[in-house]
């Protein structure tokens, strides 16, 4: 709290409200791990002593190994394809100026503000007209399409500022247009380019509502929670899988933005005017 | 090519002579963009081995121009051909000439040397020839040493020897410097300026620099190509254009000028007589493309070429005044001197060493000047 304070100038009840406000924040989330490795089966405080075997059940629930499989694979497809098309539509926003582009801006955003549960249903809809039938694949395509606002978040502001003239430096220099590609532009940008598959990948892996109804009878992991809620006695697996969700998902994000910011600084670094 | 010309040229100020054999021919080129022209149809040949600029304000159409010759733009109609090649259709990448970025842009995910290298990876030398030509333009730039270092590790002046040493490194035909010291500060960019000038006489390559700063311009070039609203207005060696420029605009973009109204009483093939209320009868050389407007012309007269007359002295030609005002500049005053007859006082540049900058305000004073530096000019 004192670091904290430090960047307050408010005093004691701004202090305090920062406080209370990380508390509600994190609090909840914090309960997750304490149950996980609880004795009891229902989480309840005092807790009655330490234990792993939440932990060394899951390996051997085959319905879990199931969706875990297929959560890397809607994850590894969703994350690809969003970046792809995050990689297309970021680079024409940052690199051309033309009529219409804010509001084109506008609308590969909008996945982001609409409620989650309209865009599933009118997708589901979407699905079925096009007489296609629900599996990890129609997972694949709700997940890319929540997934590209934020790759776009992401390598937009990692081609920002890319400074046009590394390209046409390396085309003076005898470069052909691929090569300019492979030997700058790939290079430059890769850093933006893998924070968006983390990023994309770990959006997709605790997605639960798309996935909720577009899949058939493949259960993702948020989807096999979700079963296993109705049985009291899974609860402590359950929160055990949570945990491991949340670190992993936490793992990533670091990962992500660390990755994002590399790029960043990279393509800003380069304007050699205040060099 | 470099070697042979490296040996036949002096190591001083003084312009060895030049070849006449044409390098880059521009052949009436305009770039539109709609109705705007950024270059209204320039014609204008640079000569093999030469430092030329092209000099003027901010969308004159120079860095236009200097990006037609490089590749990234292409006229709207019209050619340009370098050494004797049209360019027409040919991508940049297959252009002898090689750029100096304004950025620099030196690529932040390779070291000094990998960025030198960048170009000649692509022909595919042997690894011990790289080498050697990579360490030898490093030298050509005192940046031998620095090999290892990461762009973001380099100062601005140092990124700049960089991104020269890139281009220098292909052995272009051609090298453009596209405001390469804009980036600078004073006394960097004008020690560079001196580098770059060496630079070009060393390696002999043909060298066009796009610059805004006339004092840049005069200080490297063989000859420069002042430009206004996509026009060429005049193509002259530095000192003609400092002191005989074709217009006003010229005038004014090259430094101070007092313009004087003048009456033509006489004109003939090569030399005009004016009347003007300051300066009586004047008889001056006539400007090549001198067009008679009426009997009305303009003579121009640099600041530094009027000179403060101290008690007793006097000069052959002269005229009397009034300080109005004084401006010290270190080294120099700057005096605004009333003339009678005149509708705007003369501005004046004496430098210190007689007392110029304790002249009070309100003295009357005489000055002396040289008829040959009246010039006639278009308005």
């Amino acid at each position: 709290m004192t670091a904290l304070r430090r960047f307050l100038p408010g005093g004691g009840w701004l202090s305090a409200y920062a406080f209370l406000y990380v508390v509600f924040l994190y609090l909840p989330v914090i309960f997750l791990p304490i149950f996980s490795i609880n004795t009891a089966a229902t989480p309840k405080f005092p807790l009655s002593g330490y234990t792993l075997k939440w932990y060394e059940d899951l390996p051997r629930t085959p319905a879990l190994l199931d969706a875990a499989w297929n959560s890397l694979v809607v994850g590894v497809s969703a994350s690809i394809l969003a970046t792809v098309f995050g990689i297309l539509a970021a680079r024409s926003i940052t690199r051309y100026r033309y009529p219409g582009r804010r509001a084109i801006n506008g609308l590969i955003m909008a996945p982001l503000v609409l409620p989650e549960v309209i865009v599933a249903i009118s997708m589901l809809l979407v699905m079925l007209q096009l007489g296609l039938s629900l599996s990890l694949f129609t997972v694949v395509l709700g997940h890319v399409l929540v997934c590209i606002p934020y790759s776009m978040t992401v390598l937009t502001s990692g081609f920002e500022g890319f400074d046009r003239s590394l390209e046409e430096a390396s085309a003076d220099l005898g470069e052909s247009a691929f090569g300019t590609f492979r030997r700058v532009t790939l290079p430059m940008v890769a850093p933006a380019i893998i924070s968006s598959l983390l990023v994309c990948f770990t959006i997709s892996l605790d997605e639960f509502i798309i996935a909720f109804f577009l899949t058939g009878t493949d259960a993702t992991l948020p989807i096999y929670i979700w079963g296993q809620l109705r049985f009291a006695s899974k609860l402590p697996g359950v929160l055990a899988l949570g945990t491991l969700l949340l670190v992993a998902s936490f793992l990533l994000m670091t990962v992500a933005e660390i990755l994002r910011r590399r790029a960043a600084r990279r393509t800003q670094n380069e304007g050699g005017l205040y060099a | 090519m470099p070697e042979q010309s490296q040996a036949a040229r002096p190591h001083q100020s003084e312009r060895p002579p030049l070849s006449e054999r044409p390098m880059i021919e521009i052949r009436n080129v305009t770039r539109s963009y709609g109705a705007f022209k950024a270059l209204d149809d320039a014609t204008l040949t640079i000569r093999e081995g030469e430092f030329f600029s092209l000099l003027g304000p901010s969308g004159c159409g120079k860095t236009t121009l200097l990006r037609m010759i490089a590749g990234f733009d292409n006229p709207t109609t019209g050619s340009i051909a370098v050494g004797g090649q049209p360019m027409e259709g040919i991508p940049a990448n297959r252009r002898p000439t090689n750029m100096v970025f304004q950025s620099y842009a030196i690529f932040p995910h390779l070291n000094v040397e990998q960025n030198v290298a960048y170009g000649l990876k692509r022909l595919k030398l042997e690894g011990s020839e790289e080498r050697r030509r990579v360490e030898e333009a490093l030298a050509q730039v005192s940046l031998t040493g620095l090999g290892k270092r990461l762009a973001t590790e380099l100062s601005g002046g140092q990124r700049q020897r960089v991104a020269l040493a890139r281009a220098l490194v292909m052995r272009p035909k051609v090298l453009l410097l596209d405001e390469p010291l804009s980036a600078l500060d004073k006394k960097l960019r004008e020690q560079m300026q001196v580098e770059l000038r060496r630079l070009q006489q060393a390696v002999g390559i043909t060298f066009i620099l796009v610059t805004h700063d006339q004092y840049e311009a005069l200080a490297m070039s063989d000859r420069i190509a002042v430009m206004f609203g996509g026009k060429i207005a005049q193509v002259a060696s530095p000192k003609e254009i400092y002191q005989r420029p074709v217009n006003r605009q010229v005038a004014d973009f090259l430094g101070g000028m007092n313009f004087v109204k003048a009456e033509i009483v006489e004109e003939n093939g090569a030399s005009l007589v004016v009347d003007t209320l300051g300066f009586g009868r004047v008889k001056t050389d006539k400007p090549k493309a001198f067009v008679r407007n009426g009997g009305a012309a303009t003579l121009g007269i640099r600041p530094e070429r009027l000179r403060v007359l101290w008690d007793n002295a006097t000069a052959k030609f002269e005229v009397a005044g009034k300080v109005v005002e004084r401006h010290y500049f270190g080294e120099i005053t700057h005096l605004i001197v009333e003339i009678p007859g005149l509708e705007k006082p003369l501005s004046v540049t004496e430098t210190n060493d007689f007392g110029a900058d304790d002249i009070p305000v309100g003295t009357s004073i005489r000055l002396a000047y040289d008829p040959e530096a009246l010039v006639a000019m278009a308005d």
